[in-house]
């Protein structure tokens, strides 16, 4: 159904209506209007493309695109997709290139993706070829606004969209900077294919109101502290969030704590090595979930790392791709502190892999709820941060902005 | 392990590996971290990480108490559907290395049977092995799981 003909519930932002993730139009529109419209995506890490005459692949929702470093250390993306008849340009996830050949017909472009050669243009022996008023430059792949931040690259479709740094608000921006304080060492990623829409999986990320409900891991081990000081900051125009808490523990002492007691009383880690931190950022910060409209996640859970680009695949499917990062200057223990952290997240992450599973209860339970909406009423009914995480406020934040894009 | 004729390595591991993954698919989590010595390694990573030489693994643990935990976790924290594996695994490929150890290269297919029904292929790749063989019994002093694919169908609860 056009979304023209659907209306939001007259209750506001507290209500979300179950058909914006069961229709099938939408999904369409979608594509249109936030990810190819005013809005910036995430592309990779600036690490990801360590050297000149480098590429990776990437998404604009489902345009694919191939984000390159050129000779001259230039950053690019473009649309990946031939000039001619549309093939993907690149195959590979990354790789090292000066020049990037359609397999089909041979076509060839430069890393800024500029149409520089057409197999036999003048044909073979002055019969076949093109004719010569033929333009075929004029077909080439779509060029993407690109601007880095902190290491991070993303592109945009839009001429119109606001530059990136304005786009994120400046306690998003700072918070961004906060976390990629020095440049960034690859440690390396996966993806995990959520059976749920898109939507699904950012309010997911926003609510900060579940994550010690269906995440048992911490509670059951007895790890987590309600008392944790924290706070939820949603950005001016709702897209952008910030969930952060601060950790008491100092270099890993209550958890080692924790698990003598558990050798003594039957709970706690028999192994709380898993959880050994350092304050690298010097401010007692232990968690800062940040995202940024429309499917852009920045985490730091104690020293895991991680930034996380959510791509649909499909009105009910969504690819989450991980990238996990260190710093250039860790050190092995660094390193290892981070592999062992590593176990909370991903799909097999002791308090993330139910994300993966919770989006595909709610895509499959409200298969017969169209007409339906959900309560969202935690923390009642705005989009301003606040100090408690018992909030759904960046949620409703995550709908006002999709409303303002979709003209909802 | 000198006296160690090649045929005894082989069933070894043989048996290793099938008493391994009997133990996953009929669910007997708390058996699995007995497969590994005390200070094992246990990791789950992509090919792709693999031929990067990038060190991020999805599952890492360092010691059979790191394992007695997961599967606790698995038995009274996580929360995912109840499901099965059916691990078929490939001939190993065994070579005895210098310090006395060996190292097995196996390949596996895993289908996923959820509760629902539903039944999925939903891994493949090796396990890379070193194997410590004390008297009779065989241990995993490392086993790294390399799946050949980037991605993991919602999530990957039970070990591989």
């Amino acid at each position: 159904m056009n979304i023209h003909a659907r209306s939001w519930p007259t209750e506001g932002l507290t209500r979300i209506p179950y058909w914006i993730y069961s229709d099938r139009d939408l999904y369409a529109q979608e594509q249109e209007r936030i990810f190819r419209g005013e809005a910036w995506t995430f592309l990779c890490l600036e690490a990801e493309l360590p050297r000149p005459n480098t590429f990776r692949t990437a998404n604009l929702g489902d345009m694919p695109i191939v984000v390159t470093r050129d000779r001259d250390g230039a950053i690019h993306a473009f649309e990946n997709r031939c000039a001619h008849r549309g093939s993907l340009l690149c195959l590979k996830q990354r790789g090292e290139a000066r020049e990037i050949v359609c397999v089909y017909h041979n076509w060839t472009y430069d890393l800024t993706g500029k149409l520089t050669g057409v197999a036999f243009r003048r044909g073979i022996g002055g019969k076949g070829g093109m004719p010569a008023d033929s333009r075929p430059d004029q077909h080439g792949p779509r060029q993407l606004r690109v601007e880095t931040f902190a290491g991070l690259v993303f592109g945009t479709a839009s001429a119109g969209v606001a530059p990136l740094e304005q786009y994120f608000g400046p306690e998003i921006a700072a918070k961004i900077r906060r976390v990629m304080k020095a440049p960034a060492r690859l440690l390396g990623g996966y993806s995990q294919i959520l059976p749920g829409n898109w939507k699904l999986y950012m309010e997911n990320v926003k609510d900060s109101y579940h994550a010690s409900l269906l995440h048992m891991f911490f509670t059951t081990f007895r790890l987590n502290r309600l008392s944790q000081k924290g706070g939820l900051v949603v950005s001016e125009d709702g897209g952008n969030h910030i969930s952060y808490s601060y950790t008491a523990d100092v270099a890993g002492k209550e958890y080692e704590q924790a698990g003598m007691r558990s050798a003594q009383a039957g709970y706690g880690l028999e192994a709380p090595e898993l959880l050994r931190n350092v304050d690298e950022f010097g401010d007692g910060i232990g968690l800062q979930i940040l995202s940024v409209f429309p499917g852009f996640v920045l985490q730091q859970i104690r020293n895991c790392l991680a930034v996380r680009r959510v791509v649909p695949q499909g009105l009910d499917r969504t690819e989450l791709a991980w990238t996990c990062f260190g710093f250039v200057d860790d050190d092995d223990t660094m390193t290892e502190l981070r592999m062992r952290q590593s176990n909370l997240i991903g799909p097999s992450g002791l308090i993330s892999m139910e994300d993966g599973a919770a989006t595909g209860f709610v895509q499959r339970g409200i298969r017969g709820a169209g007409g339906g909406e959900s309560v969202v009423e935690m923390g009642g009914s705005g989009t301003s941060s606040e100090e408690s995480r018992v909030s759904e406020a960046a949620v409703r934040g995550f709908w006002k902005a999709y409303r303002r894009h979709m003209g909802i | 392990m000198t006296d160690v004729t090649a045929i005894e390595r082989q069933l070894a591991v043989h048996d290793l590996n099938a008493r391994y993954v009997e133990a996953i698919d009929e669910g007997r989590f708390e058996d699995w971290p007995e497969f590994f010595a005390e200070k094992g390694i246990y990791r789950v990573t992509t090919a792709e990480n693999a031929e990067q030489g990038l060190p991020l693994a999805m599952i890492y643990a360092t010691s059979r108490a790191m394992l007695r935990d997961r599967v606790r976790a698995l038995r009274e924290a996580n929360i995912y559907e109840a499901q099965r594996y059916r691990h078929i695994l490939g001939p190993a490929r065994i070579e005895p290395a210098n310090d006395g150890s060996l190292r097995a290269a196996t390949s596996f297919m895993v289908a996923r049977i959820m509760h629902t029904g539903e039944t999925a292929l939903f891994a493949t790749g090796r396990y890379l092995d070193r194997i410590v063989l004390t008297g009779e019994t065989a241990h995993f002093a490392e086993k790294a799981v390399i799946l050949d694919s980037r991605q993991v169908d919602t999530l990957l609860a039970i070990p591989l």
